[in-house]
């Protein structure tokens, strides 16, 4: 091209606040929002962790006098809101709001979002709906005891705990959320689009960003669907419409109902259900791909599959989501279209794995904490991915449904494996945000904790679903019809779990003490080639870059090229002449 | 002969798709707010599908009779009762704020701010007038006919929960237009976008005719279906 094009951000002054409160506080800033993002996902996490271990201790140890001031009702109370938060306000909000904030303008080479008052609003807008979540613990009758995927008729009818104000306050913050993330996943999108820099094409963007951006794809047309079956389950509860209530009796009492489709709800939450799990899962490839990369010092292995692999599985993910819904009775031949796609989607996301694990054949592997983290992440996802090969089958999934089987192959998919790739890029990101490095030890300590006792946890639930033991029981422990083996299982992962819960300790006092006491981190710790490690300032500051913005000669991942002195090449850098 | 048309289409598709991941930016010559706009009416359209895919699932499986659309929309002038008519009017008003909007956009890419001023605010005129109508077809439904969200004499109680549901949310969306498109006119005369080449009034105008769009479905769907 003759003329050199100027990006648009390079001719538009940008603004920086004058007080600390613009600065800290009502900050425009995507770093900022980042983090603001990441603390209140961690606090709300905390909360959802405590209330697994009230219910792990349950599990194992019924009857336990300490523990008798938790009922029934708090029992399932306590699984909804797990649930929910871990899935949406925890995992969600962490890798689009704080890794989405972070990474994207940073690894676009833009010095912020495309337009940061709106992405600061989505933040605000975020924290009100965790407050308004938090707020069901105070209402009459307290939060909803429905379980997270909320099936109607029961969510809203006398005996489920909840069932008027606590799914009020559920559903209300879920809205309130989406319109959150579609703040934020507009200007993710539009960023990642309209503007990255001089040289960055699609096809050299690193693997994060474009996990992200299929990501947030996914959520503005996936969370549509929850809002919808949201606005209809709160008329059908306070305006006593009748969408997905049929004519029913409760309590010995005809309720005010008739004609409506409890079915239709399950269609629109998992219509939304099932994208949200890549939702959550393709953030955490590209984190993934990046980290094995950079700290294989290998280039990633077959990076265009990667980038395809991705959009499939994001094309796949939307005609899946009857998968969930086989034991409501459906069509054989409805079954068999779900279960094909479901088992259609193994392909690409195989595809990735293969190419994680040749990324690493014979690489310079550094086994750094997040790169423990990183191979952590593809175990736990292997085996997580396998069990769901069994569930996609209609034959196979029906008599496993409502076991403990579905609990560990969901927790090992898109709990652990998400946990795994935040942790691994918390601690590969830390020192670019704060300008100090973590703790190595502790950082360590943490992650064995963390990854054998996770498996600790979820690995023996396999075998309890196969012998049948149900989820979602208040007491297993008292039906002497499942062998003693099933019994000590459920205490021997009642007290991993407790383990794993208290070893998280380790990592909130790694991050705070590190922020004031860490050894002063380089520019580029990890030698990564990335646009986020070129910053002229460690941490960066509001706009990231100087005067002008980055120029990009090549991909992210020019690891050990043949040839060439040092082992990596950041992406600034212009690439020699062919001779 | 077909040897080469067949590569020109390849080299047309192989430079689509490079023009598309090139740098700086995916869609050339397009502002980020319009951009921003197109992704978020794509959000939008999936939430206006899933209602009215809800509403089609409502009418396959309620069990009771469903009320006749031109008898229960049906207005009375003069004493001869019309079909449809109220909802006719109602249409026309909202395709014509259409034509005003295009003519504001054509207006905003010539400059001319005040003639996008009087034509934004037609526009906003005759959207309001489109919601005045709906309270008054609402008013009509509710205290005439006696149709509430949870049953009416009709049949399905299900019709009244999902017209209201519905053409409320278009409605709401329809008002928020209305503010949006006053907004923007008084920040054009203001002299806010005088620095850019006024594609704001592009950006409402999108946002205008995907709600008019909307409402098409939505008029063939409840008063035709």
């Amino acid at each position: 091209m003759a003329t050199v094009e100027v990006p648009y951000q390079e001719t538009v002054p940008l603004h920086h606040p004058k007080t600390w409160i613009g600065k800290y506080i009502f900050s425009q800033d995507h770093k900022i929002i980042a983090v603001q993002y990441g603390i209140t996902a961690m606090a709300v996490g905390l909360v959802a962790l405590i209330l697994s271990e009230f219910m792990r201790i349950q599990i194992a140890f019924p009857g336990w006098e300490l523990m008798n001031f938790f009922t029934a009702d708090h029992y399932y109370q306590a699984i909804t809101m797990h649930g929910m938060i871990m899935v949406i306000y925890l995992l969600t909000a962490f890798l689009l709001g704080a890794f989405g904030n972070f990474c994207v303008p940073l690894m676009c080479g833009a010095r912020d979002m495309v337009f940061p008052f709106v992405n600061m609003l989505s933040y605000w807008v975020y924290l009100l709906s965790v407050i308004i979540l938090m707020v069901s613990y105070f209402v009459p009758g307290g939060p909803t005891g429905a379980g997270w995927t909320l099936y109607p008729p029961q969510t809203i009818t006398a005996g489920t705990p909840g069932f008027d104000w606590g799914i009020a306050t559920m559903l209300i913050s879920l809205a309130v959320f989406i319109v959150a993330f579609t703040m934020g996943g507009l200007n993710y999108i539009t960023t990642i689009l309209q503007a990255r820099t001089r040289g960055l094409t699609l096809m050299r963007m690193p693997l994060t960003v474009w996990g992200i951006f299929i990501a947030t794809f996914l959520g503005l047309i996936a969370f549509p669907a929850l809002f919808v079956s949201a606005v209809m389950m709160l008329l059908d509860n306070f305006l006593g419409t009748s969408f997905f209530m049929p004519a029913i009796v409760s309590l010995g009492q005809p309720l005010d109902y008739s004609g409506g489709q409890p079915l239709l709800f399950q269609h629109l939450f998992w219509f939304f259900g099932h994208p949200e799990v890549y939702i959550v899962a393709l953030p955490a490839f590209g984190v993934i791909s990046d980290l094995i990369s950079v700290h294989a010092r290998k280039n990633i292995f077959g990076y265009r599959m990667m980038v395809w692999a991705i959009v499939a599985i994001g094309a796949l993910s939307l005609i899946v989501w009857a998968h969930h819904m086989y034991v409501a009775g459906m069509h054989p031949s409805f079954g068999f279209f779900f279960a094909t796609t479901t088992l259609i989607i193994a392909v690409p996301t195989a595809l990735k794995v293969y190419n994680w694990i040749l990324t690493l054949w014979r690489a310079n592997i550094r086994i750094t904490v997040p790169m423990l983290f990183a191979l952590a992440f593809v175990l736990t996802f292997i085996v997580g991915g396998i069990t769901g090969l069994f569930l996609g089958n209609v034959i196979i999934d029906i008599p496993l449904s409502d076991t403990y089987f579905v609990v560990a192959h969901f927790h090992m998919v898109m709990g652990v494996s998400p946990i795994l790739a935040i942790f691994g890029g918390i601690y590969h990101w830390y020192p670019k945000l704060t300008g100090r490095m973590l703790n190595d030890t502790i950082g360590r300590t943490h992650f064995y904790f963390t990854f054998i006792g996770t498996y600790a946890i979820y690995f023996p639930m396999h075998y309890l679903g196969f012998i049948g033991v149900p989820r979602r029981y208040y007491e297993t422990a008292i039906a002497d019809f499942y062998p003693v083996a099933a019994h000590n299982l459920n205490k021997f992962i009642t007290i991993a779990a407790l383990i794993v819960g208290v070893s998280q300790i380790l990592f909130i006092y790694n991050l705070v003490h590190s922020y004031f006491n860490g050894k002063k981190a380089p520019a580029n710790p990890w030698g990564a080639n990335s646009l986020e490690w070129c910053t002229p300032e460690t941490p960066p500051r509001h706009g990231n870059w100087e005067d002008r913005l980055p120029t990009v000669h090549r991909w992210a991942y020019d690891f050990g090229v043949p040839g060439e002195e040092k082992d990596h090449i950041p992406q600034t850098v212009p690439r020699r002449k062919a001779s | 002969m077909t040897d080469t048309s067949l590569s020109t289409q390849e080299s047309i598709l192989t430079s689509t798709a490079r023009d598309w991941s090139s740098d700086m930016t995916t869609f050339k010559g397009v502002p980020w707010g319009k951009a921003m706009m197109w992704i978020f009416l794509l959000s939008d359209t999936f939430i206006f599908t899933c209602f009215l895919v809800g509403y089609m699932v409502m009418r396959m499986t309620v069990t009771e009779a469903w009320p006749v659309a031109s008898e229960v929309f049906a207005l009375t002038v003069w004493g001869v009762s019309v079909p449809l008519l109220l909802i006719a009017i109602m249409t026309f008003i909202l395709i014509t704020s259409s034509g005003t909007m295009a003519m504001a956009v054509n207006m905003g890419y010539q400059r001319r701010k005040w003639a996008v001023f009087w034509l934004m605010l037609a526009t906003a005129l005759l959207g309001a007038s489109f919601v005045g109508m709906q309270c008054f077809e609402w008013y009509k439904l509710i205290a005439e006919e006696s149709i509430r969200p949870w049953g009416n004499p009709m049949g399905a109680p299900q019709f009244g929960s999902i017209f209201f549901m519905v053409t409320g949310f278009h409605g709401l969306h329809v008002s928020a237009g209305v503010v949006y498109l006053t907004i923007v006119a008084i920040r054009i005369v203001r002299g806010k976008y005088d620095h850019t080449n006024f594609e704001i009034v592009e950006i409402v105008g999108l946002y205008w005719h995907f709600v008019d769009l909307v409402w098409v479905f939505i008029f063939a769907f409840f008063y035709l279906w």
